[in-house]
Formats: structure tokens, sequence, C-alpha cells
């Protein structure tokens, strides 16, 4: 709607131009230069329609030439010289129409009258040139800070789509399930653990849920989520399921997209421990070197239990987050040792402001 | 029933703790039903399941290593009730119902229980299932087996599936040619074929599949038949179709 608003605009105002420009020429063509008012009309109706061409015409040169990724010599010198060349057959397409009238009303006048006024006529083409590179350059800058909008408008899109897909997976179908059955054994066989589980769950869900909202959360509050999270898992788990954590505090604070480190952690539960009857462990380390904070998620994995089902969607999901907010600065480094997966995200340290 | 209750012999296999616990609890209700082992893995399992010969078997699917049809397919079935239970999987829970094999759906309620247990007494679904062409059908589209697993006496061993040369049908074996050795399993060359990827093996005769990577040559052999020379040297006959399936794979690879 508002393009084809600017269209109409536009086009009313080339109009308006031309029609300007046409009763400016006849004016002076009578008024000044002592012209016959027909031969003036009949001279300055068809030059102007020519003079929009020449505008017209402009826009060729200009998409040629795009400012900012031209060298300025060569934009000057193709306007130059295209409107130079342009004013010469315009004038030149005067002199046949003036000749043309004499013909047709027996006289030289209009034609004498008309080679007196080269001059100022060159002039007046080459400014009316000038005029239109002047609007086609304008129109361009107009269009392309537009497509600029659109291409931010259409990226936040995309980031926020990630975020919800992200945030959809979060909530893994068979965790609950598992965890539910886990409450479900507990009831009779320890029902204050239950009750305990029950309460981690509630925890957890509530948690994933409120930190859907928010842009970024300061570490501190992931690892909340964390704990939560294993918490559970080792009550399915018991002995087999070992946590490290090696947090700086000067961590802490900084901040992070929410759930980003969860679903690394599930990656190593479900594809990690849970391939392993003797069990294993996951370490956490946080790091800030100056400006970058680099967390790295360790598990032990066994390369031969080949469950690389479902591998690679939630680390594709957390690269995708990581590039939504940082772009290039966030890197993602995944490596896979022979009883050792590793995952090590990097991206500049930031902190809430002081408050 | 009538005349001396017959006692049954039951395996649970999972390998989260609680579970175990959870089934037995709701077991301790059936004096009929005597639980021969616990078993916290695939492996544990197959080893109880010879040891003990079970008459019914709850069996997780979701396990370190062996999975619950990686255990169905090595243990003897003749005779054994099997109930899965698994927390969810939309691929297994849609095998299932395909193959009338019956499950629990984690967490279920002690009715649930009670009326898979009634089901399993009355039929005995284990022996008529191809364990092979059930852990297909609970694959996702487009994925196939990475290893095969195979019991040579008491010793269960899997093999990666890029190590697999070929494989032969013997009445109601497969036998796996691999790295210079043959292991026999006791599965149909088709359940075989299906778990396999078709642009890597192929079925080039009635009794034979063949790790496409391992076909050095074909050679004419006699009137109409032909034969596929493999790299370590061995000869397998190739029937008319098998031919026209592994000339297509071999264009397509180029």
């Amino acid at each position: 709607m508002d393009e084809s608003n600017t269209r109409k605009t536009l086009l009313a105002a080339l109009w308006i131009a031309g029609l300007l420009f046409a009763a400016i020429l006849t004016w002076l063509l009578i008024s000044s230069w002592g012209m016959d008012w027909r031969a003036a009309v009949a001279i300055a109706l068809p030059m102007s329609a020519l003079a929009q061409g020449i505008a017209g015409a402009a826009r060729y040169t200009c998409r040629g030439n795009p400012l900012g990724r031209t060298q300025p010599w060569r934009i000057v010198l193709t306007h130059l010289v295209a409107g130079v060349v342009l004013s010469y057959l315009w004038v030149g397409a005067g002199w046949m129409l003036a000749g043309w009238m004499d013909a047709m009303l027996s006289t030289n006048a209009n034609y004498k009258l008309f080679l007196g006024l080269q001059t100022h006529l060159y002039g007046v083409g080459f400014s009316y040139y000038l005029l239109g590179v002047a609007f086609h350059y304008m129109l361009f800058a107009q269009k392309a800070s537009q497509e600029a909008q659109e291409r931010a408008l259409e990226s936040s899109v995309r980031a926020r789509e990630a975020e919800l897909t992200a945030l959809k997976a979060q909530i893994n179908p068979h965790f609950l399930y598992n965890s539910l059955n886990s409450i479900s054994a507990l009831t009779s066989i320890d029902p204050a653990r239950a009750r305990e589980m029950c309460v981690a769950l509630a925890d957890f869900l509530r948690l994933t849920l409120g930190m859907g909202e928010k842009a970024v959360i300061p570490l501190r509050d992931e690892l909340g989520l964390l704990e939560r999270y294993c918490a559970i898992e080792k009550v399915r788990f018991g002995e087999r399921l070992t946590l490290q954590e090696e947090v700086g505090e000067e961590t802490r604070d900084c901040l992070l997209p929410p759930l980003l480190l969860q679903p690394l952690f599930e990656n190593a539960v479900v594809h990690g421990i849970a391939q392993m009857a003797e069990g294993g462990w996951i370490r956490l380390q946080a790091a800030r070197n100056g400006d970058r904070l680099s967390l790295t998620v360790e598990n032990s994995w066994d390369p031969e239990a080949g469950s690389s089902r479902k591998n690679g969607v939630g680390l594709k999901n957390v690269q995708r987050r990581l590039e939504a907010r940082y772009g290039k600065a966030a890197q993602l480094q995944a490596s896979a040792e022979e009883h050792v997966f590793r995952v090590n995200l990097q991206f500049p340290a930031e902190t809430e402001k002081a408050s | 029933m009538s005349g001396p209750a017959k006692k049954w012999k039951a395996l649970i296999v999972d390998d989260e703790e609680l579970a175990r616990k959870l089934l037995r609890e709701m077991l301790s209700g059936h004096p009929e039903i005597e639980i021969a082992a616990e078993c916290g893995n695939g492996m544990e399992a197959v080893k109880a399941a010879a040891e003990h010969k079970p008459d019914l078997l709850f069996l997780d699917v979701q396990m370190p290593k062996l999975t619950g049809f990686d255990v169905l397919e090595l243990i003897e079935r003749e005779g054994v009730a099997v109930i899965f239970v698994t927390a969810y999987d939309q691929y297994a829970m849609k095998a299932f119902d395909v193959h009338a094999v019956d499950y629990l759906l984690k967490p279920f309620s002690r009715e649930r229980f009670e009326a898979a247990l009634d089901r399993a007494k009355s039929a005995k679904p284990g022996k008529d299932v191809d364990a092979a062409k059930l852990a297909a059908a609970a694959r996702p589209a487009g994925q196939f087996a990475e290893r095969i697993v195979v019991k040579d006496g008491t010793k269960v061993s899997l093999i990666p599936v890029a190590k697999l040369d070929y494989a032969e049908a013997l009445d109601d074996y497969v036998s796996l040619a691999c790295e210079g050795k043959k292991h026999l399993k006791q599965q149909t060359i088709s359940g075989l074929e299906m778990a396999l990827d078709p642009a890597l093996f192929v079925r080039i005769h009635r009794s034979y599949v063949v790790n496409l990577e391992r076909v050095a040559r074909i050679e004419p052999y006699g009137k109409d038949s032909k034969v596929a020379i493999l790299t370590n040297g061995v000869k397998l006959p190739v029937s008319r179709t098998g031919f026209t399936r592994l000339k297509k794979l071999l264009d397509e690879k180029g």
C-alpha cells in the first residue's frame, strides 16, 4: 500500500514538473525572446516532452554509477558527458522543429531566433538533465533504505523464530515422561522424595517457561535451571550421573540467551550418560577472558554406543540462537575425542548495566 | 484356573533403578509371578534370559549399548511373552501397534499394567514377531541400523555395518561375513535387508546381501548368470533381478 502511494506521488510530481517546464519555456520564448505565440507553443510542447526524456535517461546513467560505490571522478565525468550529449541532441531537435515551423509559415524568423537562443537552451537542457540525476539518486537512496529496513525486519523475525523453535525443543517429552515415571515409582517407595521431585520438576518447568520471554539472562539464572535439571536426572540415573562445575565467580553476572546451556546438558545426558551402563560425568566450565565469555560442556561418552540419531538438532539450535544474538562474534565448537564429547561456546561477555 | 497354578518366571529389564522398582511393586500383588532377575542393561538381559528362560519379559526400549529391540533379537523367543516399557517414542509406538506387540507407556496406571499382564498371559506374541522387522519399523523413515548385534555362544558383539562384507541366508539364520570371520545370527535375510541402508547394501541374490563398497567387479558366469567378485576375492552369485539392482546403484554412484 505504501509503495503504490509513493508511486502515485512520484508520477504526479513528474507531471507537474513537465507541465511547469513547458509553461516556463513557452513564456520565455514569447516574452523574453519575442517568438510568435503559436510557434512558441508548437516548439515548447514537444521540447518539454523531450526534456522529460532527458531527465528519464538519467535513470540509466545513475543506475550504472551508484553513489558511494563509484569513483567520484567517474560520476562527474559520466554525467558531464551524458548531459552535454543529451542537451546537444535536445537543442538539435529544437532547431529542426523551428526550421519545420518556418517552412510551414514560409519565414525564417523562428530559426534565426532559435540560433540566437541556443546557448541558453544548452544550459536549460543540461540543468534539466542534472535535475533528473538528483531525482534518481534520491529515488535509489530511498529504495535502498526501504530494502535495508525490510531486511532488518526479516532477520529479527528469523531470530525470533529460531528462539521459539529452541524453546519448544527444550521440554523434551522423553525427559518429562521419564521424570513422571520416577515420581510414580517414588510415591510408594519414598513419598518424601516423590514430593521433592515434583517440586524440582515444577521449578524446572516454571523457570523454563519464564525464561523464554527474556532476551538474555545472567549466567547465575541459567545455572539455577541446570541445577534443577540435574537434580531431576540424578533421581533417574542415581549413581550413574556425576556432575562437576568450574564456574568462575566473575562469569556469574555475564549475560547469555536463556536456555543456551540446557540443551547441551540434555544432549550430554541422552547421548552420553544414558548410553553408558556404568554411568558417566558432565562437566561445566565457565571462564571470562577479557571481553569474551567461554562456556564449555563436556561429558563422557561411549563412541561404540552409536547413538547419533538425534545428535545435532540441539546443537544446531544453540548455534542458531548464538548467531541470532551475536552474529559473527560468537563461536561454537563441538569435538568428539575418544571418550569425551566437548562443546565450547565463546561470545562477547556482557553484564547488566550497574543498577 | 484349575489344577496346580503354574509359576511364571519374569525378567525386568530397565536401566533406571526406580523404573525397575516400580515394576517389582506392581508385580508384588501377583504371587503366580516370580521375578527371576532384574537387569540394568541389555547385555545382562541377554545373559539372564539364557540362564533363567523366562516366560515373561518387561523390556525397556532405550538402554545403553543394547536397546530393547536388540535384546529381543538376541534371545530365544520361543514361549516368551514380551511387554515393552517405554517413555515416549512415536516411532516405537507405531511399530508396536503394527506388530501387535504389547507395551506400557511410562508412567502407567495399575489398571493399564494389569491389562497388559492379562493379555501377555493369554497370548505369547514373542515367537511370531520378527524382532529385526520390529526394530526396522521403529526407526524413523530414512534411518537405518548403524550396527548389528550378534551372539556367539554367550558373547554378544556389535558389528558396525560398515565392517560387514556380505550376508548369506542359511535356513533360519544369516551368516554375517566381516573381517574374515563369520557370525551366525537367527534372522531372516529380508529382515536384515530391511535394517540396512539401501544405498549401501544391496540384495544381489535370494540368499545374499552385499556391502556395495566391497564389490570389486561383476563377471559373467555361465550362460545367463553373473558373479560379483569382492575386494577380498570372495565370489558371490548374482541373480538377474539382483544384477539390475546392483547396476542401478553402481550407476547412481557413478
